[in-house]
Formats: structure tokens, C-alpha cells, sequence
């Protein structure tokens, strides 16, 4: 199981009512660090997805959920639990690093 | 097994590198890095100066192209990080991000450089909230707003110039009072009318509790502190040299660039080669970047056929 993509539409039944932590990550196709993290997330998602859901928001076509929460800055990966943001985390970073951002969820 | 040669890092001086020592059948491994893969030209749009494109090149795709060329050649690419070496030995050995080890009987070092930061806490504190050192990156949701860049040399004035597209105002900041940047990048920036020169000033914090709301600024001439509102900081003011991984192995000058040999690749040890914006602290260009890539691989094969 990869990360999955969501939207304006499934984001409220995806991430903010999931019973587990939710990640998302905020992305763009001209974001260069976004489509290099991209296939960790992947890997993360296939290795810890019972434990944490791993989603992907495109900036570009969610500009008003991408505005709700403040991104000035991509990639932005943000931590849900419970529908509240939790840890968020910016910048693209090595999987080794992003498994220890993340260590208290998985 | 041990390798021929290992290169570290993928700007045009690794990817250069590649190609060369690739081509001279030496089985190059190469450590592209896992999320700075393509280096410093992964975050820049047009390439205006890279000779050999008449209408200019896009970094990425520049750096694309080079990276196939080297795959094409036979070079074995690793999407991933060396995170310890020891360079010291006969056999030079490499550890990994995925906690894999390679053995190498040479070692071209091309890891460019990092972005040099101002070195206020607060720049810290709201990095990614308003504080960027990538204009490319990060341009695009300062739509609008009035933000600050600080540098004077073609960087500063390339970022502040690409992020008029985005923001309705951009403040340039310099400690000086005239531009170090190439005199058409400075001539374009100070004719745009939505760029304002902010000249022989500092910027001494940056304001704001979530996300940046301002700066403090001081007037290098007078002494005169200010604070001025902005909604973004583009940090343009130079890089540092990535050789962290390098200390009490490779000799480094006082700023941490690696000492070579006069105009060879050559570091102090034997086998290790190091090229690019690693070892160039005064023209850091691509193409020098590239040439010295291409020293680099030939000064290995030299070395290996001993």
C-alpha cells in the first residue's frame, strides 16, 4: 500500500476522522524536494501502514485546504490525530530522518 | 567486493565525474544523495549562462540530461545518502542512509555546498514559516504580499527578481551599498519597479510568533534600527561547503572548503579527489563545477591505473 491521494472532498472522512494519526503531505509538481520525498513517503506508507495512513494533497489543486493550514513552504508534511495537527514537519528530509520525526506514531 | 571508485554527490561536478570515469571503464558508483539529488540547480528556472544553450536550459532539466548520460555510460546510481566515510586507508569505506557499506580503492568527493544561513535564532525558529532560502521553492505562496530578500550577488538578485511574479512588493536588503551580482541580473533587478532597494542595511531578527510578520532591520551607515512589516525572509547571502562528514580526514580551509593540490582534484589523501562547489569558494559555477568534475575523474584514473 503506497500513499494515497486526498482532496478538498475526503479530507474530513480521510484525515480528520481517522482513528489512526494521519499523515499528509503537502506537494506540488514543480516542487522538486516534493517529488523526491514522494517515494519514501511510499515506502514508509508500505512499512508502517497499519499504524499510520500516509496521504498526499496537491497545493495546486487544494490551493483553500493548503491555505487553511498556513503552508508557506513545501513539502509540509503535517501529523493528524484526532483532526487536530500534532507535528508537522518541513522540508524534504532522508527517510532515516523522517522515521525519527515520526517515531511516537509508529 | 571493492569498488574502483565511489563519487559522492550529483551536481553537474558528480554528474560530470560520472561521465568521464564511466566512459574510462572504472564502474562508477555513485551516491546522488536521497533528497538532494541534482544539486543546487534542482531549485533554479532558466540557466541563461550554461554554455552550449543558445536559449538558455531549465536546472532540472540540465540536470536530468546529465544524469541520464551518466546512466548511459554505465554509472550505477544510488538514490541515497553516505552518512560516515572513512577515507583514510587503502580501501576507502562507505556507509549508507539504508545502513549499507561499500568498499572503494578511490574516492571523488563532489557535495557542493548548503545554504548559508543568517544566524539569528528566530531565522531558525520560522524556517518554512515565512523564512525560505529557496525562492523557486517557496515563491509561490507569498502571492500578493510584501516580503524581503537579503544578499547582493546573483542569487539575491535572481530570487528577488523570480519572486516579483509571485509577491506584489520585494524588498532587497545588502549590507552594501552597490551589488556584487553580474551587472545584467543587477540591471534587471533594480528596473523593476516592484523591487525596492533597501541599501547598507542588516537584518538583525526576525519578527513574529507562528510565522514571520517582520523584520528588524539596522542601517549599517547610521546605526539606525527600524522594523519594517513583511510576510516572508528569502535568505540569498551565500553558501557554506558541504564537508561535515569530512573533519579530521580531509584537509579543509578555514571555512571547510577542501584544500586540492594547485590546479589538480587531489585532497591530502591518497586516493580522494574532491571537485565542484566543494573545493570552489570563488567562481561556483555550474560549469566550473562540471570541469573540475571531469579533473576529477580523470585524476582517479590516473590513480587507479598505478
Amino acid at each position: 500500500m503506497s500513499a494515497g491521494k486526498v482532496t478538498a472532498a475526503t479530507f474530513d472522512e480521510i484525515v480528520l476522522k481517522s482513528s489512526k494519526p494521519v499523515l499528509v503531505d503537502f506537494w506540488a509538481e514543480w516542487c522538486g524536494p516534493c517529488r523526491a520525498v514522494g517515494p519514501i513517503l511510499d515506502d514508509i506508507a508500505n512499512e508502517y501502514g497499519d499504524k499510520i495512513t500516509i496521504v498526499k494533497l496537491n497545493t495546486d489543486e487544494e490551493s483553500a485546504i493548503a491555505i487553511k493550514y498556513g503552508v508557506t513552504s513545501i513539502p509540509m508534511l503535517n501529523v493528524y490525530v484526532n483532526g487536530e495537527v500534532v507535528k508537522t514537519i518541513i522540508g524534504a528530509k532522508p527517510k532515516p530522518a523522517l522515521l525519527k520525526d515520526l517515531e511516537g506514531f509508529i | 567486493m571493492i569498488r574502483d571508485l565511489v563519487i559522492v554527490g550529483s551536481g553537474p561536478a558528480g554528474y560530470t565525474a560520472a561521465i568521464y570515469a564511466a566512459r574510462a571503464q572504472l564502474n562508477p558508483l555513485m551516491y546522488e544523495g536521497s533528497v538532494t539529488a541534482g544539486g543546487a540547480l534542482m531549485n533554479t528556472t532558466e540557466v541563461e549562462n550554461f554554455p552550449g544553450f543558445v536559449d538558455g536550459v531549465m536546472g532540472p532539466d540540465l540536470m536530468d540530461s546529465m544524469r541520464k548520460q551518466a546512466k548511459r555510460f554505465g554509472t550505477e546510481l544510488i538514490t541515497d545518502d553516505v552518512v560516515e566515510m572513512d577515507l583514510t586507508g587503502d580501501i576507502k569505506i562507505l556507509k549508507d542512509g539504508s545502513g549499507n557499506t561499500v568498499q572503494a580503492k578511490a574516492v571523488i568527493l563532489a557535495t557542493g555546498s548548503a545554504y548559508r544561513e543568517i544566524g539569528l535564532e528566530n531565522e531558525k525558529r520560522l524556517s518554512g514559516r515565512g523564512v525560505s532560502w529557496c525562492a523557486t521553492c517557496d515563491g509561490f505562496f507569498f502571492r500578493d504580499q510584501t516580503i524581503a530578500v537579503v544578499g547582493g550577488g546573483d542569487s539575491a538578485v535572481e530570487e528577488a527578481t523570480f519572486l516579483t511574479k509571485f509577491a506584489s512588493k520585494v524588498v532587497l536588503i545588502h549590507r552594501r551599498d552597490t551589488l556584487r551580482a553580474s551587472k545584467i541580473m543587477a540591471e534587471r533587478a533594480l528596473n523593476n519597479p516592484k523591487i525596492e532597494m533597501l541599501w547598507n542595511t542588516e537584518v538583525t531578527d526576525v519578527l513574529g510568533v507562528d510565522k514571520v510578520e517582520g523584520l528588524q532591520l539596522r542601517n549599517l551607515v547610521t546605526g539606525e534600527v527600524s522594523k519594517r512589516d513583511f510576510t516572508g525572509l528569502f535568505v540569498a547571502i551565500g553558501h557554506i561547503p558541504r564537508s561535515e562528514l569530512l573533519l579530521s580526514q580531509v584537509t579543509l580551509n578555514s571555512e571547510g572548503y577542501v584544500s586540492v593540490e594547485g590546479q589538480s582534484t587531489r585532497t591530502n589523501l591518497n586516493g580522494v579527489f574532491a571537485c565542484g562547489d566543494l573545493v570552489d569558494f570563488t567562481y561556483r559555477q555550474a560549469i566550473t563545477a562540471a570541469g573540475t568534475g571531469c579533473q576529477a575523474a580523470l585524476d582517479a584514473e590516473k590513480f587507479l591505473s598505478h
